[in-house]
């Protein structure tokens, strides 16, 4: 165990240098180092936002099933069924038909060309699964169906989310799915969240009705709110124009009326579309509805033709902006719901940073000065071994790239403490075999063998803690789990390599000393 | 040589009643679990203003109709943490509490840290912490199982449930708070811990295989004393790194670093009197660990 060749003696070295290098490469500007990685900061260490967004697919499920009905109702009247009863109640799809045709419409629920399954081809697997009780059809989702809904609303929401985002120019956003309801957010550096907060939070489902006094429209009325909550207004469902016609939307200041505004311009079909409309409708209300709510109700002077209109509507410059910016970015597939959110003010960040480096270096000391008093010249080669080992750490989170928390300089720091372990175990290992054994070299190599099974045992298990922790833990824990695990494999190396090179040479030359160790 | 086993029983009575009367403290009294596992809202605050003190705050959150919330210093003079228990998670909570805020106790405090979690995030989070605690006693009971004999799993996995019962047990005495961190300070205790008994086992292997005349009540005895000196000094160093942190590390590392603490010092403690004792009155002998040889 203690014969060290001269290639090897280079190689190991020439490792360390490596890790040195890699790992002061952290301290450098990145433009004139070798080395461009870097040890990301955590949101913690940062400082930034961290925010977990639930998509609530509620409305997407009940709209899906408005859409199915209609492909059913378009169906049994085709082929001249008498039906009834068809409604939607607790997500169900519920009708009846007469006796004659119940095999019929089953045969449309099941066939894999119909409208009604859209991607029988792609997942063997219809939409819903149909219950027959007698004459009664009950129509449910099925779990290939419900799955469908959320990963398409999911994809959805992410892109719009990103737009949004991006649109408000935040430092490198990281936005990731979680399951398949959910959407990460990290905003480093931001520590004010409410902005991004409030877009978020809202659809966007921008829509062009009419208002209406006749409530028995053809396409039937609700009765809707204005957004300063001052009054209501009947207005048709029919949609002349959503926000998917919108090609651009900006605040603008309204000359005439020293107003803030946002000025939108339509696409081909959208300026056609409400060129129709406004000149059908001179002297009506045109009703601009923002996710249920009248954003504004003007009454129609003139044709539009030209597809470029204005928003007006009680704004501040920053709510148009803001508008502007959501109806850019267009409209959520669902409602989002905020249900974790973690910030941290960039001051505590960097005073935890300071109160984590300040505790490593003063852990780092004590220990090192414990090791030196405990064992002498031996202490040294640990106490070496160990700042290799902080360099190593460092440099595989850097080369790996890997974020650090705070909880992470917590697992650095305790691996200052838990690495002496290895070396602990061999010197004391040595030292037993000394007091038998006269010749040091035979002392010394056996003291490094029968050791052996105690430290790979102990390591192994703190690595299946490290791991779990990894595998179950959410955020900055994670950041922990990683520092020790990879703190477990860089102490043995730097155990086995440099300590025992440090080692070797040491007691090649001192062999005939007596009391070694 | 010291004799341990001189103190098998006294000590495994005194564990036996710490362990009963963590029990019974975790049952009765409970933990004091943070928002991330109970829910709600966690804001660090800063004043910048001599004038507001902990009973300002108090008074000026109590006007806010918050439900139940707790304010207390948090390090030094012009810090502090308030808790909120309500589970709203409007996406507007914390904007109005700080305009109410401003309204108040005036403008000069800033928001250092909020956190805000809602009832379905942290049940989840529990489920994981206690599936992640599980997990790895599990997991540790196989790996020892396979590296050495039943005998030595069972007798690690108590000395392990001992480490992590009476630390939570600690934790409801003292109303400490138990969040994310926490779990991870139990966590590396379980391996830490592990660590520990397994150096001990590793040698009381040995000396099984070595010595066919010495009972395991004696070898045992011998087996601590000869990894003592080890058992010592890696005690020492880990804890000089942890009251390092404990000190030095700043308020948010406080409870975790606390938590290893404890940790450690059970967790060296059981490896002695409760791993060892279990390999006695499990009658552990050379036969053990030669059927293992012979396979």
């Amino acid at each position: 165990m203690l014969y060290f060749s001269k290639l090897r003696i280079i190689l190991v070295s020439l490792v360390t240098l490596f890790f040195i290098f890699i790992a002061a490469s952290n301290f450098q500007d990145s433009e004139d180092s070798l080395i461009s990685k870097k040890i990301n900061l955590g949101l913690d260490l940062q400082g930034g936002s961290y925010l977990l967004l639930e998509i609530d697919n509620g409305p997407v499920e009940i709209q899906k099933l408005q859409n199915t009905i209609t492909v059913i109702r378009n169906f049994l009247k085709d082929k001249k069924i008498n039906f009834s009863d068809l409604r939607i109640e607790n997500k169900k799809i519920i009708f009846k038909v007469p006796k004659n045709s119940v095999e019929l419409v089953e045969t449309f629920l099941l066939d894999k060309e119909s409208e009604i399954n859209p991607y029988y081809n792609q997942y063997k697997s219809h939409q819903f699964d149909a219950v027959i009780q007698g004459d009664k059809f009950i129509l449910t989702f099925s779990k290939y169906g419900l799955i469908e809904i959320k990963t398409s609303s999911q994809d959805q929401a992410l892109e719009i989310v990103r737009r949004r985002v991006d649109e408000v120019g935040t430092n490198e956003p990281n936005i990731l799915k979680r399951g398949n309801n959910r959407i990460l957010v990290e905003l480093p550096g931001l520590d004010d969240p409410m902005r991004i907060k409030s877009l978020l939070g809202k659809t966007a489902n921008l829509t062009f009705r009419f208002v209406t006094q006749n409530s028995n429209d053809t396409f039937g009325t609700e009765m809707l709110q204005f957004e300063d909550g001052s009054n209501e207004a009947m207005v048709s469902k029919r949609i002349i124009l959503n926000g998917e016609n919108l090609l651009d939307a900006q605040p603008q200041m309204n000359n005439q009326t020293n107003e803030t505004v946002v000025s939108f311009t339509l696409d081909r079909v959208g300026a056609k579309r409400f060129g129709k409309a406004t000149s059908n409708g001179i002297g009506k209300q045109l009703a601009i509805v923002l996710d249920g709510k009248i954003v504004s109700a003007p009454v129609i002077r003139d044709t539009i033709a030209s597809g470029n209109g204005q928003i007006s509507g009680n704004f501040t410059f920053q709510s148009a902006t803001d508008l502007a910016l959501l109806l850019r970015s267009g409209a959520l597939p669902a409602p989002l719901n905020i249900i974790e959110e973690r910030t941290v003010g960039p001051d505590l960040g960097q005073d935890s940073i300071n109160a984590g480096v300040i505790a490593l270096i003063i852990g780092f000391l004590l220990v090192i000065i414990f090791m030196f008093f405990k064992y002498k010249i031996f202490g040294l080669i640990a106490n070496v071994t160990l700042l290799v080992n902080l360099f190593f750490l460092v440099g595989i989170l850097t080369l790996f790239e890997a974020t650090l928390t705070l909880p992470g300089i917590a697992g650095i720091i305790l691996t200052v403490g838990m690495a002496v372990d290895a070396n602990v175990l061999i010197f004391e290992r040595i030292k037993e075999e000394c007091k038998k054994e006269k010749n040091n070299i035979i002392a010394f190599d056996a003291g490094y063998v029968k050791s052996k099974t105690a430290i790979i045992d102990a390591n192994i298990t703190t690595l299946i803690a490290a791991i779990i922790l990894f595998l179950m833990g959410s955020g900055p824990v994670k950041g922990f789990s990683v520092t020790l695990a990879v703190g477990i494999f860089t102490t043995l190396f730097s155990v086995y390599f440099i300590a025992r090179m440090l080692t070797s040479l040491y007691v090649v030359r001192n062999k005939d000393k007596e009391k070694l160790i | 040589m010291i004799n341990f086993n001189k103190f098998y029983k006294l000590f495994n009575l005194i564990s036996l009643s710490l362990v009963i009367i963590s029990i019974l403290l975790l049952f009765f009294k409970g933990l004091n679990f943070g928002v991330d596992f109970k829910g709600g809202t966690l804001i660090e605050l800063r004043a910048n203003d001599k004038k507001i003190n902990v009973t300002t705050l108090r008074y000026a959150f109590g006007n806010m109709t918050l439900g139940d919330f707790n304010v207390k210093k948090f390090g030094n003079e012009s810090d502090f943490l308030i808790k909120i228990e309500k589970k709203d998670t409007s996406a507007n909570a914390i904007e109005i509490i700080k305009k109410e805020l401003t309204s108040s106790i005036g403008g000069s405090f800033n928001f250092r840290r909020v956190e805000n979690v809602g009832p379905k995030v942290s049940a989840e989070l529990l489920k994981s912490g206690v599936i992640a605690i599980a997990l790895s006693l599990a997991a540790m009971l196989f790996y020892i199982w396979i590296r050495f004999e039943w005998q030595f799993s069972l007798g690690a996995i108590l000395a392990l449930f001992h480490d992590v019962i009476i630390t939570l047990g600690l934790f409801s005495l003292f109303n400490l708070e138990i969040n994310l961190s926490i779990v991870a300070a139990v966590l590396t205790i379980v391996g830490y811990s592990m660590n520990d008994t397994v150096v001990i086992y590793d040698r009381v292997r040995e000396n099984l295989r070595k010595f066919s005349d010495i009972k395991i009540f004696e070898l045992t005895n011998i087996s601590i004393n000869e990894t003592l000196s080890r058992t010592i000094i890696t005690s020492v160093t880990t804890l000089l790194a942890l009251v390092s942190i404990y000190l030095f590390g700043g308020e948010i590392l406080k409870g975790f670093s606390l938590a290893m603490i404890m940790g450690v010092v059970f967790g060296t403690y059981s490896s002695i009197y409760i791993a060892n004792p279990i390999l006695v009155k499990l009658r552990v002998s050379q036969k053990t660990i030669l059927k293992e040889d012979t396979q």
